[in-house]
């Protein structure tokens, strides 16, 4: 079910502003990758490259290949439509739709494509809050609207809402920043949990949280502001952390800069 | 440190001296026992200067005995205050003279069967007769307005807002502005032109409902617009990350979203056409028969008719009354509409459920 991604020469651009240059990389089906650079790096436009969000933005463009199993999704006579439905995402801030119950929240991605059973959705939407560890939580109030939830509650819900619609790849854009700890911790394990059927991408600006969740860990780094970022290595998690090939990421993950 | 040097200005306690809570209206009641006893002294009998005297001298009074005990800053916070008060009332005072006038005036001859006859066989200086056939002529006319200009207005912001890039929306935001500006009786004289005078059509209740859309659609499109630029980007991106396609987007999304301001929008639109006479003089011309008809022949309306009850009546008399009363209806109407608009507000507005 998961997918592999191969990048290869994507540049991203910002109407005349490269924003992201040259980036080639291999993300792993059925593992956690996670992005990590200082602010204003590239990451979170990269990571939007992977769906085809990057050009939702007024002026946003991309060059390059990024090929999913083989197929370029900006290869000519590709449905960006199609594309987001295979490759799911989970924004900083939780954002589930305001005039929508739980329910219907997790059931949007479903309801919004086509039509479905009752008895077919009540199943999707149970094994849906199941796998991001809200069921329990949330099973007695599912008609009541989903913004009444709690911060980490409605982060959960917003996964939920993702994984329902059964992508084969799920994106993350720091979906902990805006979390205390104890739900930023249901949500690392949740991350454990779904890499055993996703492949996951995480933009993170916390460093130990890279190391608890990731499996291949990517550092980005721009040479000063107003220039392109770029990707300087990556590498398998462990060695990122203990003996990084470039000195840069060394100086960054220890804090000597950035 | 070298703040230490300078002398420190502050009190050393954080608590200063208050004037009581009932100090304002101390000031106000005393200030208009005073301005009535200057406008007495002076033999000034309009209402008007010893309550601008009152006024004045509450916001000078409040200003000096609050700079003495107070300070300063606390005397400023209660001028801005009571320049505030001062705007509101000055405000409030003809929309509430307003209203008490029409319904003193209008109840008179307001009741069911006025209501629901016309003035058919009624001449204007006969007592009788009712509005009907002119709030049927109104409710008909405001109501293919509206259906006219509300899907045009709302696909409109639509685009503006969702599709809209480069010259096309920045020349469609351009005219809408030049649209709102149009003065009602140019929409009428459009229309005529277009409708009666070059196309050869009658005088019409459908004719008068193309120069109300006219006066409406930029409201819609403005309002609309507005209240879709509220809804979070978040959301529209959450939606398209589902692989939901950006028409059912806005369909599924936005529009919920922001049903309960379009909705306001519009009510307040056509809060603002219904009382338009120009446009219906022209376009509808009047008649004191019930036509139910609005593609066919005059019908009646009510700003009209209140117009022509006024003027035909020198001031007094029955058709003097019948104007007031049809005032009244108006207003209430629009009122109810506003009220509808707020209730549609609230009922959609998205739920926080705590």
């Amino acid at each position: 079910m998961a997918k592999r991604i191969d990048v290869s020469g994507l540049n991203a651009y910002y109407g005349s502003f490269l924003a992201v240059e040259d980036i080639s990389m291999t993300v792993e089906p059925r593992s956690v990758t996670a992005f990590i650079g200082p602010s204003g790096c590239g990451k979170s436009t990269f990571l939007r490259t992977l769906n085809r969000m990057h050009e939702v933005t007024p002026g946003g463009r991309v060059e390059g290949k990024v090929l999913l199993d083989d197929e370029n999704l900006y290869g000519a006579g590709i449905d960006p439509v199609a594309v987001r439905r295979e490759v799911g995402m989970v924004f900083q801030r939780p954002n589930p739709f305001p005039t929508m119950s739980v329910y219907d929240n997790v059931a949007a991605g479903l309801r919004l494509n086509g039509k479905y059973k009752k008895a077919q959705l009540d199943e999707i939407v149970e094994k849906s809050l199941k796998g991001a560890n809200l069921w329990n939580e949330v099973k007695d109030r599912l008609n009541k609207p989903g913004s009444g939830l709690s911060g980490g509650q409605q982060q959960r819900l917003c996964i939920a809402r993702a994984i329902a619609v059964e992508p084969k790849v799920l994106l993350m854009d720091e979906p902990c920043s805006a979390l205390d700890p104890i739900s930023t911790l249901a949500i690392e394990d949740l991350i454990g949990e779904l890499k055993e059927r996703f492949t996951i991408v995480i933009v993170t600006h916390n460093m130990q949280q890279a190391a608890r969740v990731s499996d291949r860990t990517a550092f980005f780094n721009l040479a000063a502001v107003g220039q392109p970022g770029k990707l300087i290595e990556i590498d398998d998690t462990e060695r990122i952390f203990s003996n990084p090939s470039v000195q840069a990421t060394e100086d960054y993950i220890s804090g000597r800069f950035g | 440190m070298s703040n230490a040097t300078l002398s420190d200005k502050r009190p050393s306690s954080l608590k200063g001296a208050t004037l009581p809570k009932w100090f304002a209206w101390a000031v106000a009641a005393g200030s208009v026992a005073l301005g009535l006893g200057i406008s007495a002294a002076a033999g000034l009998d309009s209402s008007i200067q010893w309550a601008l005297i009152a006024a004045a001298l509450f916001v000078i009074g409040s200003y000096g005995i609050s700079a003495r005990v107070e300070g300063r800053r606390q005397a400023k916070d209660r001028i801005a205050t009571s320049l505030i008060w001062v705007a509101f009332l000055l405000a409030v005072i003809p929309l509430a003279s307003l209203i008490y006038e029409t319904i003193k005036r209008g109840v008179k001859v307001l009741d069911g069967y006025f209501l629901s006859h016309s003035m058919g066989v009624v001449s204007d200086t006969e007592p009788g007769g009712g509005i009907y056939h002119a709030l049927l002529g109104t409710l008909e006319q405001v109501g293919i307005a509206t259906v006219i200009s509300v899907p045009i207005g709302v696909l409109t912001a639509i685009y503006l807002v969702e599709y809209g890039r480069g010259k096309l929306s920045r020349a469609i935001t351009f005219f809408v502005d030049v649209m709102t500006g149009i003065p009602s009786i140019v929409a009428g004289l459009f229309i005529l032109s277009l409708w009666i005078v070059i196309l050869g059509m009658g005088y019409s209740g459908f004719a008068g409902s193309m120069a109300l859309s006219i006066l409406m659609l930029p409201v819609v499109v403005r309002s609309t617009e507005e209240m879709l630029k509220l809804v979070p980007n978040e959301l529209r991106e959450a939606s398209l990350a589902l692989g939901v396609p950006k028409w059912r987007t806005i369909l599924k999304v936005v529009l919920p979203t922001s049903i309960g301001g379009i909705t306001t929008g519009v009510m307040l639109a056509v809060a603002r056409i219904t009382g338009e006479t120009a446009p219906l003089l022209l376009l509808v011309w009047v008649t004191n028969f019930i036509n139910s008809n609005p593609f066919k022949d005059p019908q009646g309306s009510l700003p009209v008719y209140i117009y022509l009850q006024f003027a035909n009546s020198g001031g007094l008399g029955p058709a003097y009354d019948r104007a007031w009363a049809a005032a009244l209806v108006l207003i209430a109407f629009i009122m109810i509409l506003n009220l509808v608009a707020r209730g549609i507000a609230r009922w959609k507005a998205p739920k926080t459920g705590r």
